[in-house]
């Protein structure tokens, strides 16, 4: 069943987004494995869409929206990145507990 | 005037006074002309508006629920606004806008102390939206909350503008004012009551099919699947609720107090509708929901009854103070529309309601009259009264018409309800002990001469002989403009419905007979 | 009296003919059908005086005179007309319908109504006439007249009614009226109390009227006269409910009657009702109120004639009647105030007339209602002439007035002779055919049960109240106006209104009697039986001529002693005048103590003692138990309250207490750090998804 490996490819791309989003201190890596994750999620979804036959091609459309939202996120994120080195001098998202306030 | 019919008009007459109250309250303190005019045209519209309902009433369809609506209102408990009109509540539902309409037309210069016009008003408005509404409504939750709504007007009423004399409680030795006292045990007495109604009300709606409408509970046979042994109880919380209103001995001591304390509208009001408040709910809600139950308590209701006619008489002949006197005989006049209730005929029934309308405009006539002439003498002591029949004839004079209305002359409202429940009582319904109820006829009877004894003793004290010396060089100003005004009508109503008593059992005994129809077969 | 009452069926006593079968009565044409106008006109006028009277050139009196009028022209003629051809005219209009019963107002004209329409509008007439110079100068002047004209008009609503609810509001208006008129003179407490004292006695009687009206009118189902007297005729079988219940009824009815019409024991209200102005007395105590008990009676005559309905309740008529008619005729004779005398005497010829009633004679006794009200109205005219002279009610004020007031005194004369039953006088015809009906009564009643012996004690009693009637009589005329004048005003002939209409009385005193010479006419006999009911009669067709004797001459004799005993001079009228018979003049003079006890016995206990228990009661009772109850939740609310401030309120801190710590640990977790944040989040996740796999 090829929907199966489709799903096993995904769900470890997945897995590997999140450990990359827990584990890693730099700030840059830890979007690198958002965007990790959202191309997990878009595998699934081209899968489930071809699967499912679906004429109004809803999953691949919406891995499109994905990527697009991923594209702004990354820009927006690397820009924050970059404005909290510059007056913190530091990337590290584990010195960052500005959100406790 | 479709939509008139379906139900606006009714809900207009309903809520018209409450709107009014809004309005009024939104008016600047200062402005007290503009005050009155609002309440009075709010009130008059009201008015208006019941007649004009009265006019379209179909009264070949009398016994059928006529004018009303029934929307969607709590749907979670299934409770609806549903209102509606027959040929009972129709004339009492005109009684209570007119009453109101006379109230504020009395009120125009006779404001009790402490003054203050605007909240008077306000609750005046207040109270006809409740009076009103209990008239009309036929969902039982919707019922409830306008039966509970005058109350705390009424309590205000009472407490702020009422009695401010000393009173000193027996046995236990407080001394407090009356108006106070009076407003306290009016509110708490009447709830204690309304608590034991709603939960007949919730034993009802659980047991009777899980619905509020009156009419379906009727239809349903609720009193059926209730079984009998919980129908006694039901009976009894919601009697309870009633009788506490009426008021029947020996839930009655709130009311000379009430009425003594209350300022003059707010006795005429509480006499002449809130009074009714109760009987009316034996007649809509006890006897079609709980028929078999309402024939075995008729005996005791019966019995109460004819104990409060007597009762109530012989403790008017004790009282000093006229308008005591005058409160006191509201509960012997109410025993009569009870024993009318309580034998169960249409004859009976019809009489209680022609009974009430009666006695709506007869005492409120007197109370009218009691405040007037406390305000001019500044006492209710009949002792220090005498000859007012010199001081202000036309007072004296229109002060003996109503005595003689209230002590049921035939040719006068008063005699139609006094008589025709007497005559029910001679036969009353299929299985009710007659033994019991012709006795009960002849002790009423002798009820009507008691009632004579201390009204006419009344006016001997007050009215007639010599003025007393303490009144020498007092100047009495007679009548004034707007007391003729809310009087005269009352007056015509009361011959009116004496000499032509159509104006009330021409709507009421179609709606009385199919009301005994389908409550006891046959 | 038991046994009587048990043996019912022997009182039936009169069977003879009399009356008409309803074939030959006509409806009376226009006259009939607008006869609505006799009992509205004088409703209306007096509503019309009051409003309007004073701007009238004679205050009121003009409409009220106008009134009454025509009240007596319509009377005349009505009357007329059914002498010439019998009228029964029945109208009704439904003004409600309640149940299935209607009530309905409307008119009848027959027999019975028109003699009474034509009582009450004579006599009427001239009371209203002469009411004009006995009232000028009074300060309610127009408001009399107005209470005057209702009296009136509440009596034509009475006698008009052909049902039983118009009937009761005839009633009632003539009660309430006659106690405006008896308290006329409020200002002084004597009067009003006396008004009210007719009122209530009379609204104690109307207990009676009213449960007998309801039981009567529910038995047949109808409050019509002309139902239940055709369910009378129709006979027991026919009605097995009115005939249940038809003895309580029918006593009950005449409970009412005694009250209106004062019999004992409820006659205490008539003397007292003197305290009115003369002419309310001369017409309330001759045409009209006194006379609606007999009328009621004679209205349902059928019903206490009818064998199988109330027949029984006869017996206690003819004995009330008797009682009365004696009784109260020994305390005329203790009276000194003229207007009293006249008053007890007037009880005394009611009794008579109840007394007939009860015997069955239906004629006899509404014949002596008719001549004793034009007699009796002219009795009272004349002594009101003379209080009007002298300013004094007292007959000890009085004396020798026959020569200053000669029109007074001749037609006084006449009205006593006729009240004595002096032959050829109209108080002669009917009071003669009361006793022969009553000798005619006793050889009906059954000598085994003690009924005859019942009927000749009442009948030996109406001969001695013969001779009582013609003593006291004397009596008042000698004192009046023979001897000599012993008060201190200055005695003088009364204006010309108010002795014209004594004369206008005192012809039909005189002539009217002839009506019903036995064996020579019977014109009132055929008057009052022309009904659309048969009204069966005992009509003698000639004199008794025993009792005649009797009757005489206990009236002769009577008259003779009186004239001797309170002879013409000045010291025989003082020193008779003080005599004291011991033991019976004070018991008379004390009226047998009978008003004593209704004020000692029952009103002063219910309105003293009784009614402070009963507010006692209410205010140290039944409110005991409210304030008791108020004031016990108050205090269980203080136990409240200090629980609340002590116990509940610690709960609440407590509740607080918790919450604050546990927000003090949760916040531990709040450290800000986004990885953290991330783990909970995932962790939350893989739980939540894991629940979900397991459970599903």
């Amino acid at each position: 069943m090829i929907l199966g490996q489709f799903i096993i490819l995904g769900a470890a791309l997945f897995s590997l987004g999140v450990y990359g989003v827990l584990t890693r201190r730099n700030a840059v890596l830890v979007l690198l494995s958002v965007e990790l994750m959202l191309a997990a999620v878009n595998i699934n979804f081209v899968a489930f869409d071809t699967y499912a036959r679906d004429v109004t091609a809803g999953g691949q459309i919406f891995s499109l929206f994905v990527i697009a939202v991923g594209a702004a996120e990354v820009g927006i994120g690397l820009a924050i990145v970059l404005l909290i080195f510059r007056n913190r001098e530091s990337a590290n998202v584990d010195e960052l507990d500005l959100m406790k306030l | 005037m479709e939509w008139f019919e379906s139900g606006w008009g009714l809900s207009l007459v309903v809520f018209l006074p409450l709107i009014g109250a809004l309005v009024v309250l939104a008016i600047p303190k200062a402005e007290e002309e503009t005050q009155k005019w609002t309440a009075l045209l709010f009130a008059g519209a009201s008015f208006v508006l019941s007649v004009l309902l009265a006019l379209r009433f179909d009264f070949g369809e009398a016994g059928t629920l006529q004018l009303g609506t029934n929307v969607d209102w709590i749907t979670a408990i299934n409770s609806n606004f549903h209102i509606g009109i027959d040929g009972i509540s129709l004339p009492l539902v005109v009684l209570s806008t007119f009453i109101t309409f006379l109230s504020i037309i009395y009120s125009w210069e006779h404001w009790p102390e402490p003054h203050n016009p605007k909240a008077f008003l306000v609750l005046i408005l207040i109270l006809a939206t409740g009076m009103a509404g209990t008239f009309v409504a036929l969902d039982l939750i919707l019922f409830f909350v306008f039966f509970e709504v005058v109350l705390l007007p009424m309590y205000f009423m009472i407490g702020i503008w009422g009695d401010r004399n000393e009173v000193t409680l027996p046995v236990f030795n407080i001394t407090t004012q009356m108006r106070l006292y009076a407003a306290i045990k009016f509110f708490l007495f009447t709830l204690f009551g309304s608590a034991f109604m709603l939960l007949g009300f919730l034993v009802l709606y659980f047991k009777g099919g899980r619905t509020f409408d009156m009419l379906e509970l009727a239809a349903n046979g609720a009193e059926g699947m209730l079984g009998s042994g919980l129908a006694v109880w039901v009976f009894a919380a919601l009697a309870l609720g009633f009788a506490v209103k009426v008021p029947m001995f020996p839930f009655h001591t709130w009311l000379p107090d009430a009425h003594t304390a209350a300022p003059t509208v707010g006795s005429v009001l509480l006499a002449a509708i809130m009074l009714k408040l109760g009987t009316y709910a034996f007649v809509r809600i006890a006897i079609p929901i709980l028929p078999e139950q309402s024939q075995n308590w008729a005996p005791v209701i019966a019995i109460l009854a004819v104990i409060g006619i007597i009762y109530a008489s012989l403790a008017c002949l004790a009282q000093t103070d006229m308008k005591r006197l005058i409160a006191f005989s509201s509960v012997g006049h109410m025993g009569f529309v009870m024993l009318g209730i309580a034998t169960m005929t249409p004859i009976g029934i019809n009489a209680a309601i022609i009974g009430m309308v009666a006695h709506g405009v007869i005492t409120g006539l007197l109370f009218f009259l009691a405040g007037s002439m406390s305000h001019r003498y500044h006492t209710r002591e009949m002792a220090r009264l005498g000859g007012n029949q010199k001081l202000m004839p036309i007072m004296g004079a229109i002060l003996g018409f109503t005595a003689m209305a209230s002590l049921g002359l035939p040719g006068l409202a008063g005699f139609w309800g006094e008589f025709m429940a007497l005559l029910a009582a001679f036969s009353p319904a299929a299985g009710l002990s007659t033994t019991l109820f012709r006795t009960l006829m002849v002790i009423g009877a002798v009820g009507t001469v008691l009632a004579a004894g201390y009204l006419l003793w009344m006016l001997q004290k007050v009215n007639f002989g010599d003025p007393k010396d303490e009144w020498a060089g007092h100047e009495f100003h007679d009548v004034d403009i707007f007391e003729k005004m809310a009087w005269v009508p009352l007056i015509i109503a009361i011959i009116a419905i004496g000499v032509f008593p159509r104006i009330v059992f021409g709507a009421t005994n179609d709606a009385v007979i199919k009301l005994v129809t389908s409550a006891f077969g046959g | 009296m038991l046994q009587l009452l048990t043996n019912a069926n022997t009182l039936i006593l009169a069977t003879e003919e009399g009356g008409h079968a309803a074939e030959a009565l006509s409806d009376g044409g226009l006259l009939a059908s607008m006869a609505w106008l006799i009992p509205v006109v004088p409703m209306v006028a007096a509503f019309a005086i009051v409003f309007y009277g004073k701007r009238m050139p004679y205050k009121g009196w003009d409409i009220a005179i106008a009134v009454m009028g025509f009240e007596a022209l319509y009377g005349t003629a009505l009357l007329l007309a059914h002498i010439a051809s019998p009228i029964a005219h029945d109208f009704q209009v439904e003004i409600a319908r309640i149940g299935s019963m209607p009530i309905e107002w409307g008119w009848t004209v027959d027999g019975l109504s028109i003699m009474m329409y034509f009582l009450v509008g004579v006599v009427g007439f001239f009371v209203f006439l002469y009411a004009k110079g006995y009232m000028e100068g009074d300060i309610r002047f127009t408001w009399f007249f107005a209470s005057f004209t209702l009296f009136a008009g509440g009596m034509l609503v009475l006698v008009s009614a052909p049902n039983m609810i118009q009937l009761i509001v005839g009633w009632e208006l003539v009660g309430v009226s006659s106690w405006l008129l008896i308290g006329h003179y409020w200002e002084d407490h004597y009067a009003s109390s006396s008004a009210i004292k007719a009122m209530l006695v009379n609204k104690a009687a109307d207990v009676g009227l009213f449960v007998g009206a309801i039981i009567v009118s529910m038995s047949v189902g109808s409050f019509r006269f002309s139902d239940i007297l055709h369910a009378v005729e129709g006979g027991a079988a026919e009605a097995p409910l009115l005939a249940q219940f038809a003895f309580w009824g029918g006593l009950a009815l005449f409970i009412g009657a005694m009250g209106k019409s004062a019999q004992f024991p409820f006659h205490v209200w008539l003397p007292d009702a003197m305290a009115g102005p003369t002419p309310v007395s001369a017409l309330m105590h001759a045409a009209t109120m006194v006379t609606a008990g007999v009328y009621l009676v004679g209205r349902m005559f059928p019903l206490y004639l009818t064998d199988g309905f109330a027949t029984e309740v006869r017996a206690v008529i003819i004995i009330i009647g008797g009682l009365t008619l004696f009784l109260t005729g020994l305390i005329a004779l203790v009276q000194d105030d003229i207007k009293k005398v006249l008053a007890y005497s007037t009880l005394s010829q009611l009794g008579y007339m109840t007394a007939a009633m009860g015997a069955g004679a239906y004629t006899a006794g509404l014949f002596h209602l008719f001549t004793h009200a034009f007699f009796k109205a002219l009795l009272f005219l004349g002594a009101g002439s003379v209080i009007h002279s002298v300013h004094s009610n007292n007959m000890s004020d009085m004396g020798g007035l026959r020569k200053t007031m000669p029109w007074t005194y001749r037609t006084f004369l006449v009205g006593s002779l006729a009240l004595a039953g002096i032959p050829l006088f109209a108080g002669f015809f009917s009071k003669d055919e009361i006793l022969a009906s009553l000798n005619y009564a006793i050889g009906k009643f059954s000598t085994a049960d003690g009924g005859s012996s019942v009927a000749t004690i009442v009948l030996i009693l109406a001969i001695s109240g013969a001779f009582i009637t013609a003593f006291y009589m004397a009596r008042t005329v000698m004192l009046t106006f023979h001897g000599e004048y012993k008060g201190q005003a200055h005695p003088h002939e009364s204006p010309k209104i108010m002795w014209v209409p004594l004369v206008g009385l005192a012809v039909p005193s005189a002539v009217i009697g002839f009506m019903n010479w036995p064996g020579l006419t019977s014109t009132f006999t055929d008057v009052v039986g022309g009904r659309a009911v048969r009204v069966l009669d005992h009509h003698a067709t000639e004199f008794d001529y025993l009792m005649l004797s009797f009757g005489l001459t206990a009236a002769v004799a009577g008259g003779l002693i009186g004239m001797r005993i309170w002879g013409p001079d000045k010291e025989t009228q003082a020193a008779r005048d003080t005599f004291r018979i011991p033991l019976l003049y004070p018991l008379l003079e004390n009226k047998y103590y009978i008003d004593d006890l209704y004020m000692d016995g029952v009103i002063r206990p219910i309105r003293g003692p009784v009614a402070r228990a009963i507010n006692w009661t209410n205010g140290y009772v039944i409110d005991f138990v409210v304030n008791g109850a108020g004031l016990l939740a108050r205090s269980v609310g203080k136990v409240v309250y200090w629980f609340d401030q002590r116990g509940v309120d610690g709960a609440i801190h407590a509740s607080g207490a918790v919450t604050g710590a546990g927000g003090g640990m949760l916040r531990l977790l709040q450290t800000g750090k986004v990885q953290q944040y991330a783990i909970l989040i995932f962790a939350a996740t893989v739980i939540l998804v894991a629940g979900l796999v397991i459970w599903f």
